[in-house]
Order: C-alpha cells, then structure tokens, then sequence
C-alpha cells in the first residue's frame, strides 16, 4: 500500500479549507512488537518457572555455571521487565499514538531500528547474564556496553515518539500521551543517572557510586522502573484500551489529569521505602515513608478510573474476556498498590523484607498487572490487525481462569511463606535465645509452599500458551492489514490559543516538549532532593576509621560474589533488630560500605544475612560448602559450585582494577596496582597453606582462593574499631 | 573550580528553605490544577474524552 499520501506537517493547509488529508497507520511495526512481546513473555516465564523449581529442586542448577540460580534469576527479571513488558509498552504505544496523534509514526525506519535494536539488546542480555557478565546491581545489571546501547535505542524511540507527536492532527495531547511522555524522559534519567560506572575491560565496570550512595542510588532507580517502566506506560495504555474495548469513554478525565501529575511527582520520591532499618540515613527512610502513603491517593483513583469506566458496561464484562482479563488487571494494580505503602510503613517492613512476601508483591503486579493488561491487548489488537474474530473466545477464557488461578497458586503460598519465615526468624524462647538459630530450618519449613508457587507458575506459563495457540489461529484466519487508511484534516499553522482558554489546557495540553520539561521538573526535583544531601552532606555517611580497602585478592574475590550473583539470595544488610544481632552479630553501619563499589545489601533471604559472615568458619568450611553446600548444611537448597576450584582467579586485570578503585575515590598508596598482584599472590598462598594444614590441596590460583579471601573479609573491619566519627 | 560545587552543601545550613521551596511549588501547582479540572468546561471534557474512541471523525478504521 502506498504511503505517498502521507502529508508532512509544512503541507498544512489554514483552516478555513478544511481539506482532509488521507494517511495510512503503520501497522507492521505493532505487530513486530506484539510478536516480540509473546515471544518473550513465554521465555521469560519458563526462565521463571525453571528459578522456581530450582527451590525445590537444587538438582535443577545443573550443575553449570551458566544455568545456576544466581545467574538465571536475574534472566528471567530482566527478561519478564524489559523483554515482554518493554515490548508490550512499545506495541501498545506504537499503536494507540498513531491514532491518538491521527498521524503515521515519523519514521518508519526510526522504529525498524527501535525495534531490532531493543532485540539485540535482549539477545545480548540473554546471552551476558548467564555468562556471568553482571554489574551487580538489581534489575539493572546489564554491563556497560549495552547500557549505553539501551540508551541510544531509547532516544531513538524518544526522537520516533517526538516527532509522531509534533506532525499530529489532534491538536489535544490525549492522557495516555501524557504518560508515555513522562515515561520517556524519567526513564532516560533513572537508567543515566544509575549506570554511572567505571569501565576496566569489555563488559566488566565498577559502580562510580559506593555504599550508601550506590544503595540510595540503586533503589531510586530500582523503584522507580517501577513506577515509570511497569506502570506509567501500562496506565497510558489503561486509558487508551480500557475505553477502546468497553466502546465508552473514560470515567473521569479530569481524574486522569489530577492523576498524572499527581503519580509522576510523588512516585520519584518512594524509593528509600526499600532501604528501611538499613543503613540509610533515617530522614531519607522518613521521606520514602511519607511519600510512599501519598501515593495511595493517585494510584487509588488511577485505578477508580479504570474500573469505573466500565460502568453500566458490567454485563459485557461477563461476555467479553479481553474485558475480564483488563478487570483483574487493574484490580491487581490497586491491590499492589495499595499494599506497597503499607510496605513502607516501619512495622510492616520490619515483617516483610528480605521475605517472600516482596516476591508476592511484586508478582500480583507483574502477573496481574503488567501480564493481564499484556493479554488483554493482544486479544485486543490480533484480530483487528489480521481484521478477523477471535478464533476461540472459549480459549480465551480458558486463559483467563488458568492465568487466574496461576496468579492465587503464586501469591497465595509466598505470603504465606513470607509470614512463616519472617516468624521463625524473630521467635524468640523464654531464656532469651532464637527458637530457630539454625536458618535452615526457616528454609526447610517453607519448602512446600515453594512447590505451590512452582505449580502456580506452571498453571500461568500453560495459560499464556493457551493464548499462543489461540492468536496463532486467530492470525492464520485472517490476513494482516499492513496499513489502516486514515482521514483527518490537518492542524492549523500558528496557531493561537484564545485567550478565554485555561492556562493548563494553553501550556500542557497542546504543547508536547513543554510538557516534556515540566514532567522532567517534576520527576527530578525528588530525586535531586533525596539524593544530592547523601552525597554532599559529609554527616550522612558517618565514617569509620578502622574500615580499609579489601585486599587485591579480596577484591576478585568480590568480583567473583558479584558475577555469581549471590547479593540474590543473601544480603549484607544487618538491621538493628535484637533478632538478627542475636543471629548475625552487630548491626551494619553507613560507614562499612564506603569502599563497596556495587554496594551489595541484597533485597532477599533465601539464605542467611552474609554481612558478619566473616571469621565466623575456617576456610576449610567455605572450601567444603562451595564444593557441595549441603555437606556442610544438610538440606540446604543452595547450589554447589564446582567450577570456582577449577578456574583461575583474575590476575591480568587485578592492577587495572586497583587504579579503577583508585579513580573512584578508594585511597589505595600511589602506584600500589604495580605490587597488587604479587600481594595477591602472597595472600592466596597463605589461605592455600592454611587449607592444607586441614587436609586439603588446592592450587592458590583458584577462584575459590580468592572468594575465601573474600568472604574472611566481608563485615570484620568493624571489630578493629575503637573510635569512630559521628556515628550515630 | 570544582570546590565551590563540591562543598556547597556539606553543612546543613539554610538547606531548610529547599523542601519549604518544594512544598510551596507544588501547593500551588496542584491547588491550580484542581481549580482548573474543577473549572473546566464539560463539553470540552467530553470532547476530549473522547477521543480515543474516535466518534467524530470519518476514520474509516475497522473497529
């Protein structure tokens, strides 16, 4: 079909001939989109199942370094985050901007190379991550190569959007636009301003920040890919499709307007709600906690917004899945949303964290949210774009009761085990010592619970095939409509507002790049606010005079405790509870981290606190648990990791290393890099002489050498302490 | 150079008047915008409402 029709924004013709211009809506790039979209949410998923089999089942680890939890479970968020939602989030917007602006994308090859590059960059990531390649730092640990691939290929989404936007012919920006908007530019800072770091080599950096800071940092980012990657675009498509599919406007669009500005300027502020008790200074953990409560009210009446459209509409919903499925969606929306401030809240917190109920949390909005809106758009867009029917609606609901059920079999059992865990952890007996001071049985306790959450990862993924086969013949019974043929008349050059119109309307509503720069206004005040004082403020970061940089061995093997991806089951956090210094030993200060280039705090105990780890085995019962954990723990569910004692600890980068660590700030003595590897040396054989006076040879150039080292280190600094600065 | 903007804020002196800054912005900004949404007018609202569902154009879109 021909494009030549398409008009450019100059060809504008003044008002009063009121010519239509004909137009054709791209479709192919939609579907590219909603195919990568399916593809990857099936993968992601299965990565997901196969991670929840691997609690139950070690054996699932393989036994490879490349299929081991550590690895993988940071695959399937990436995967789930930024391959089947990212890819949604572009299907939807490519669709609904082009007849929202009443315009064709600006380019189309702008979005062809959006497209294969976005695929690339989830190649590349599929293919690092189990590598081993890892920055190490949560739901961002792409490596710098491809952090800053993902950066280009966002401006060129960003510059395709922009410029869709600029040659419209509604001259009302619609809500959903105001969404998309706000989540192009606050992802662009959050991704930026979270990637700093410092290259030594072809995919392997140091986090230009350190502890606090890189915490602060992290979770800022951290909960606001949240905000601004799962939910500020998935709203915009809430209020495109939602009025789409009940055929009725949407309930309140002055709720819509109150309800943007109001998200995307509390939001930016919540992110310390996921570094309570821990060593965050506390008027940073106060700030999280009373913005996260605010943000009750614009997620709330989002989600009223949502659900109400469907008013005097109730009785399709019976009929129609594509609305059922768009119902549980938003109603898990407002139940995570509801609950992530209570989250915030100290005493729940207390509770929560580090359990499995944040893995609930986030799955009721993952499966519930992001997933059902997915499918429902799907359901939505497959048939008009092959311009047929759905070939089975019985199929589709089939979907929508399995995914259901699979979404009650994953959240039901995690809160449970969540609860459960977290008791056993604080049960304390009448004498004064933990009921339970071995953590593995807190671990053993909740096994059944982890089958439960398998099997309802199992009921989704069969779900979300169900829907695979269904699309598939749905497409197969149609034939794909490359272009849909538009009409609309142009907008009109120079356009003058009257002046009887309100200011809002004048300066947002019609002017796109202004409501770019306000939304960034609005984003970046909160986090500069949060982030700029622990930065600058010396007081924040208390230090201590006894805490040293970690030894060149130390520090590969942290690198080794980074690749391996062990901040995903243990943290390095201990809070100042009476149950966790009773089990793990002091409480964690601002002031250890200070040469932890990624801090490494962790967000989920699987298995113990690490923090205070150090000096507490000899190095024989390291050597024998990394070989084979549950030798040394019977029933632990950790994986055994063999290949440390065959491959060699990394001398060739090792000086590099130290003069990065030097950059950053790490007050090694000048030219020290040039003797870092002999001390290395030193130390390995030391450790390697140490293991042999307890019967066991090993070669002092192996991995597990240095991962010793490390973990002999991590957390004892403390102990050499006498006198300390401003400690709180 | 650098150290005018490094130490700007090592202390906390006067760095009060930043939230109280913040807080007075967005007052205004969101007791405007509910005054606007309050005001607005309703055909308008409507008209824009609607615009997603694409009633009043000769769109001859399948839907």
């Amino acid at each position: 079909m021909s494009t030549a029709t398409l008009s450019n924004a100059s060809g504008e013709q003044t008002s009063a001939s009121r010519g239509l211009e004909t137009f054709y809506y791209d479709n192919s790039i939609v579907r590219m989109f909603l195919i990568a979209t399916t593809i990857f949410g099936v993968v992601g998923m299965t990565v997901g199942l196969l991670v929840a089999c691997q609690f139950v089942w070690p054996e699932l680890n393989f036994g490879l370094q490349y299929t081991t939890f550590g690895r993988i479970r940071p695959l399937h968020t990436n995967a789930v985050i930024f391959a089947f939602v990212g890819n949604g989030i572009f299907a939807g917007v490519y669709y609904s901007l082009q007849r929202l602006c009443k315009a064709r994308m600006f380019s189309d090859l702008l979005s062809k190379i959006h497209f294969w590059g976005w695929q690339t960059i989830i190649l590349a990531a599929a293919i690092t991550l189990p590598l081993g390649f890892t920055s190490g730092k949560e739901y961002a640990e792409l490596e710098w190569p491809i952090d800053i691939a993902i950066a280009l290929i966002w401006v060129v989404f960003g510059i395709n959007m922009f410029g869709t936007i600029l040659k419209r012919r509604e001259r009302h920006l619609y809500v959903a636009i105001w969404f998309f908007i706000a989540t192009f530019v606050t992802v662009a800072m959050l991704h930026i301003v979270n990637s700093f770091e410092l290259p030594i080599s072809f995919m392997k950096s140091y986090s230009w920040y350190a502890g606090v800071q890189d915490a602060l940092v992290q979770w800022w980012y951290g909960h606001n890919a949240v905000a601004f990657f799962l939910t500020t675009p998935y709203l915009g498509l809430m209020y495109y499709f939602i009025p789409k599919a009940a055929n009725r406007p949407v309930y309140s669009y002055r709720l819509s307007i109150i309800h943007f500005w109001a998200l995307i300027f509390i939001y930016i502020w919540a992110g310390p709600h996921h570094l309570l008790y821990n060593s965050l200074p506390n008027w940073a953990q106060s700030l999280g906690t009373v913005f996260s409560i605010m943000l009750i009210a614009p997620s709330w009446g989002g989600m009223l917004n949502g659900l109400l459209t469907l008013r005097g509409a109730w009785d399709r919903v019976r009929e129609d899945p594509i609305l059922k499925f768009m119902v549980v969606a938003v109603t898990c929306y407002g139940m995570a949303t509801f609950e992530g401030p209570l989250l915030s809240l100290k005493n729940f917190n207390a509770v929560a964290h580090f359990t499995d109920w944040i893995v609930a949390h986030v799955h009721v909005g993952g499966l519930g949210w992001n997933g059902f809106l997915t499918f429902a758009m799907l359901y939505y867009l497959i048939p008009r774009l092959y311009g047929t029917q759905l070939f089975s609606k019985k199929l589709a609901n089939v979907h929508f009761w399995i995914g259901t059920m699979g979404i009650i079999f994953y959240a039901l059992p995690m809160y449970w085990a969540g609860f459960v865990q977290s008791l056993m952890w604080k049960q304390f007996a009448p004498e004064g010592t933990l009921v339970y001071s071995n953590f593995l049985e807190t671990v053993t306790q909740i096994m059944p619970m982890y089958m439960l959450r398998a099997f309802g990862g199992l009921l989704y993924l069969s779900g979300a095939l169900v829907m695979v086969y269904n699309l598939m013949k749905t497409a197969q019974s149609g034939s794909f409509i490359n272009e849909t043929k538009a009409e609309a008349a142009p907008l009109t050059k120079n356009y003058k507002p009257d002046r009887s119109e309100h200011w809002h309307r004048r300066i947002f509503e019609w002017k796109p790049i202004t409501l770019l720069v306000w939304s960034l206004v609005a984003v970046a005040i909160g986090g500069v606010i949060e982030i700029v004082p622990t930065f600058l403020v010396k007081s924040n970061v208390p230090t201590i005079t006894s805490v040293k940089p970690y030894t060149p061995l130390e520090l590969n093997g942290r690198d080794i405790y980074v690749r391996e991806g062990c901040y995903t089951c243990h943290s390095q956090m201990v809070r100042p509870f009476r149950s966790e210094t009773e089990r793990y030993g002091e409480y964690a200060k601002a002031g250890e981290f200070v040469y932890d280039h990624p801090f490494q705090w962790g967000s989920k105990r699987t298995g113990p606190d690490l923090l205070r780890v150090g000096g507490k085995y000899p190095d024989s019962w390291h050597y024998y648990h990394m070989l084979d954990p549950t030798s040394m723990s019977p029933g632990s569910i950790m994986p055994p990791y063999p290949w440390l004692f065959e491959q060699d600890w990394d001398k060739g980068s090792t000086p590099a290393k130290i003069e990065a660590m030097q950059t950053l700030g790490v007050p090694y003595a000048e030219g020290y890099a040039h003797q870092a590897v002999a001390d290395a040396e030193n130390q390995a054989r030391s450790i390697a002489d140490n293991l042999a006076s307890q019967g066991i040879k090993v070669v002092p150039d192996k991995e597990i050498i240095a991962l010793i080292a490390y973990l002999q280190r991590v957390g004892t600094d403390i102990n050499n302490l006498e006198v300390t600065e401003n400690d709180r | 150079m650098l150290k005018f903007i490094k130490h700007h804020m090592e202390t906390i002196m006067g760095i009060e008047i930043f939230p109280l800054i913040s807080l007075i912005i967005f007052f205004v900004f969101f007791v405007g915008l509910t005054i606007y949404v309050i005001k607005a007018d309703k055909r308008r609202i409507d008209e824009i409402s609607k615009i997603p569902l694409d009633l009043n154009t000769d769109n001859n879109e399948l839907s």
